[in-house]
């Protein structure tokens, strides 16, 4: 916990594979993904860490590599310190990285929205399952492939489904999603509205 | 022939304690008077009905206030919020579980449409899953606009041939 040597060359000494990332705020590290336990049970317990206050994932897009990349979010409640971690991925098709649930608790339910948004499994999770979308879910909803509007499924209940005859539709974007105008024009000008308004459900996207 | 009864009321020394009217009034009349609503209270709107049910607005003025978190009391769902996927079923399941005759009143752009929620998570419009006797706009409605959709309502459901509906059930 001591300040006199910053936390990232501390970290460096104890784990030379670590290497400084680009930030604009916080210090920032880049780990590979078989260190993340290790390095972060040291910064938990060496450097006061106590807090994971995020972690999330960042998807390059299809055909980047490395695509998928996890991001720790760590605070010092002592220190009043943030730091932030990230690791790539070593697979690009089946992502997975260790689970971290070991040392905070907290991190199981980040996980497990980790891997219903991004299908990151996390090796060593007491319980990976969705948490946001339903179980049986074809897809996982952040990847960059998947359309903000969604995909045709089937209904999560199946005999909801099948009295009401409802499926899970893309939904009509309608030239959304919705933008405010910036600059100085009236506020009735500005308000948020959809960017061409000439089709919805009912009349067709025109061909372009 | 003029009547030289003046009286407003009923007065049972005169109508000699016997009324005349229709089943389908008085049924009505005792539907539309103590409708006990469902709080389907998913999102924002919520809050707003939450305000519809507090003293300011006073929905017991329309003897819709007995909230019943059960819905084999309940007479009218009101859908208040987001409704995903996700809880479209159990939205699907509480409405079934309701003893007829029953009302839903989508409250709000997102039970009406899905609203600003354009997303592979909403239901677009909780009426994919449930008939819809009254939809309000706003996001979220005013209390005042709640209030008029429960008239609305009541008005819909004077004008029911209930007991045709309840000697063919
Ligand atoms: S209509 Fe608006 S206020 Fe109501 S639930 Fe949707 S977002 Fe919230």
């Amino acid at each position: 916990m001591s300040a006199t040597v910053d936390v990232t060359t501390a970290l460096r000494e104890k784990f030379p594979q670590a290497t400084l990332r680009d930030s604009l705020d916080h210090p920032a590290v880049n780990l590979p993904a078989a260190d993340v336990p290790a390095a972060l049970r040291f910064l938990r317990d060496e450097r006061g860490f106590d807090l994971l206050a995020d972690l999330t994932a960042v998807d390059w897009a299809e055909g980047a590599s490395p695509r998928f990349t996890v991001v720790y979010h760590l605070f010092s409640t002592a220190g009043h310190e943030y730091l932030r971690v990230a690791a790539d991925c070593v697979s690009d098709l089946e992502p997975a990285m260790p689970s971290v649930t070991a040392l905070w608790a907290g991190a199981d339910w980040h996980e497990r929205e980790c891997y219903d948004m991004f299908g990151i499994r996390f090796e060593g999770h007491p319980d990976l399952r969705r948490i946001l979308m339903w179980e049986g879910y074809p897809y996982h909803p952040l990847r960059k492939e998947f359309p903000l509007a969604g995909i045709e499924t089937p209904l999560p209940d199946a005999e909801v489904a099948a009295a009401t005859g409802t499926k899970v539709i893309a939904a009509p974007m309608a030239g959304g999603p919705f933008v405010a105008s910036p600059g100085e024009i009236n506020l009735t000008e500005a308000e948020p509205r959809a960017k061409d308004e000439s089709w919805n459900e009912r009349h067709e996207k025109p061909e372009a | 022939m003029v009547s030289t009864n003046t009286e407003l009321a009923y007065n049972s020394k005169i109508e000699g304690e016997v009324i005349v009217s229709r089943a389908d009034a008085v049924i009505n009349w005792i539907r539309t008077n103590s409708m006990w609503p469902m709080p389907m209270g998913l999102a924002c709107c919520a809050i707003e009905l939450m305000g519809v049910g507090a003293s300011r607005f006073d929905i017991a003025r329309f003897g819709a206030e007995v909230m019943r978190f059960s819905p084999r009391q309940a007479d009218c769902m009101i859908v208040a919020g987001t409704v995903t996927y996700k809880m479209a079923s159990a939205v699907r399941r509480i409405y079934d579980q309701m003893s007829g005759p029953k009302w839903v009143i989508a409250m709000g752009a997102c039970a009406s449409s899905g609203g600003m929620y354009r997303s592979y998570a909403t239901l677009q419009g909780v009426d994919r899953i449930v008939p819809v006797d009254v939809y309000v706009s706003g996001c979220p409605p005013r209390p005042e606009a709640l209030l008029d959709a429960l008239m609305k309502l009541q008005d819909k459901v004077k004008r029911e041939r209930s007991a045709k509906n309840l000697l063919s059930a």
